[in-house]
């Protein structure tokens, strides 16, 4: 397969740090193959900037397989562009047409403050994966794989739910800047498992409480950080978490 | 943990909602069946006899404050919720994400309001005359006087403008109701995903059976219908 080349624009948000007036800055990109990652179209980019001396835009990224959850860009108006169940350094150039303009703007919630340019801080997701998501257990030999008998189902759904990489995009998506199906995920994740039975009311409270904290939104079920979300996990997962607040809730002493 | 911090953490806002809005759907369902005694072709004895009960025994009485109550909080904490959420984004998108969900589940609050309008001259049409400022009697012989209500939707809905009105909100009932009435069961917790798909299909027919119903009863009367 021959590989086509394409000239694109790309108008960026440029920001130089928290406090200061960010606007959009476009910049023409040539030459770029469509076997490329939308990472490395922003590499030619940025080596460009700085080879004419200019500031390079300033973007997370770190795995770039898929697994890590840093790539945040809102491109053409969705959290990790155009694809289904796909992170931005999964997506590759060939998704856009030649001459394209491509709108490349930061996560957007008060509770992800803006570091630089398309870099925003997500520290609010370790403080609520702080407030309850583990479990405690005594160190020792490790015991045997499959020593505690977990029901099918229940594993397949607990895995399915481990699979979130803490990105964000479901916030960005979220037209309340809600961060419901994040927290879900790691709720879900471990009051499936007995492993997580122990803390399991004191988590979903704690973890409510530190998420109302940090300043996300209250979930009204809209579906759109399900449409968005990389590893597709499922809005189900919301309707999890009410029913273990509500249960913890009605029950915790 | 209180009971308090309950009601007012993100989540249970939003049990605030569901458990008023279900109860709303509940007065729904009431509401219709009792209206839809106007199709008895009975030049409107059966809805005066419903609508007699419903206004002179105690516990439709009862259970109406309750709605009121039930009104007020889905409101204002719908309101609140709206304008708070809506706080969470300082600034917004240069092109907006719309893709992933539908138009209706993010304009809960628009719906809302063309509701609160209906409900107010709604009020204004029905509840007044028939608590406050009197409607004309009608005698079903031996004695038992009703207010007859059927009359006032008789005049009422010769106006083509009511007509038009009371459609707009029906219309608007059934796309609230198509987000909220699944909306709320995942609220109050309910996870299994056969459930959902079942909840689903339950709360799409809800939203178009019951504004239809609703729909056909000015437009029954305009078009006489039933006379
Ligand atoms: C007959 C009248 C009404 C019925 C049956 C009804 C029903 C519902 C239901 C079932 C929900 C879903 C709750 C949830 O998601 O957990 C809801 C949500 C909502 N309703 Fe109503 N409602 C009615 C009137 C109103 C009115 C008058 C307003 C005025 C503002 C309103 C505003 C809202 C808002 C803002 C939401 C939140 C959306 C969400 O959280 O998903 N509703 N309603
Ligand atoms: S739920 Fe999905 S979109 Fe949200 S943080 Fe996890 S992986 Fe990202
Ligand atoms: S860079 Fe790790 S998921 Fe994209």
């Amino acid at each position: 397969m021959s590989q086509n080349t394409m000239n694109l624009k790309v108008k960026v948000w440029r920001q130089k740090n928290a406090n200061a007036q960010g606007a959009f800055v476009t910049y023409d990109v040539a030459g770029i193959s469509d076997e490329m990652s939308f990472l490395e179209m922003m590499d030619i980019l940025n080596e460009r900037l700085i080879t004419e001396g200019g500031d390079p835009v300033a973007f997370d990224h770190d795995c770039r397989e898929g697994i890590c959850g840093m790539c945040s860009m809102y491109i053409n108006g969705k959290p990790h562009g155009p694809w289904q169940a796909n992170t931005t350094c999964q997506l590759h150039m060939r998704a856009f047409k030649d001459g394209e303009t491509i709108v490349i703007e930061p996560w957007r919630a008060n509770s992800f403050p803006i570091v630089k340019d398309l870099t925003v801080d997500r520290s609010a997701f370790d403080r609520i994966i702080q407030a309850g998501g583990y479990i405690s257990l005594n160190t020792g030999n490790a015991v045997d794989g499959n020593s505690i008998p977990i029901e099918k189902q229940n594993a397949d759904d607990a895995f399915a739910a481990a699979m979130c990489i803490g990105c964000g995009a479901c916030v960005a998506a979220c037209k309340n800047s809600s961060a419901m199906l994040f927290l879900s995920a790691k709720v879900s994740h471990l009051a499936l498992l007995p492993q997580g039975a122990p803390e399991r009311k004191s988590r979903v409270l704690n973890m409510v409480a530190q998420m109302d904290k940090e300043g996300f939104g209250s979930c009204t079920n809209t579906g759109a950080c399900e449409a968005t979300c990389p590893k597709e996990i499922s809005i189900a997962n919301i309707a999890r978490l009410n029913s273990e607040y509500l249960g913890a809730s009605l029950s915790a002493q | 943990m209180t009971f308090k911090q309950m009601f007012t953490s993100s989540v249970g806002k939003k049990l605030v909602m569901a458990f008023t809005g279900i109860f709303l759907v509940l007065f729904l369902v009431v509401h219709a069946g009792l209206n839809a005694c106007i199709w008895a072709m009975d030049g409107g004895v059966m809805f005066n006899k419903a609508a007699h009960f419903m206004g002179s025994f105690i516990v439709p009485r009862i259970l109406e404050i309750g709605l009121f109550l039930g009104i007020f909080l889905h409101i204002i904490q719908g309101y609140m919720l709206t304008l708070e959420n809506r706080s969470k984004r300082k600034v917004g998108y240069e092109v907006n994400y719309s893709k992933g969900s539908k138009w209706y589940s993010r304009s809960m609050a628009i719906l809302g309001t063309i509701l609160l309008m209906f409900f107010v001259i709604h009020w204004k049409h029905f509840w007044v005359p028939s608590r406050i400022t009197g409607v004309e009697e009608m005698d079903l012989g031996n004695g038992f006087i009703v207010h007859n209500l059927y009359g006032v939707m008789q005049d009422t809905f010769q106006n083509v403008w009511v007509v038009i009105f009371y459609v707009i909100a029906c219309i608007s009932l059934g796309y609230h109701l198509a987000h909220g009435f699944q909306s709320a069961f995942k609220t109050i917790g309910v996870h299994n995903k056969r459930y959902h798909a079942m909840i689903n299909t339950i709360g799409f027919g809800f939203a178009i059976i019951i504004p239809l119903a609703f729909a056909l009863m000015p437009i029954s009367f305009y078009l006489h219908w039933v006379n």
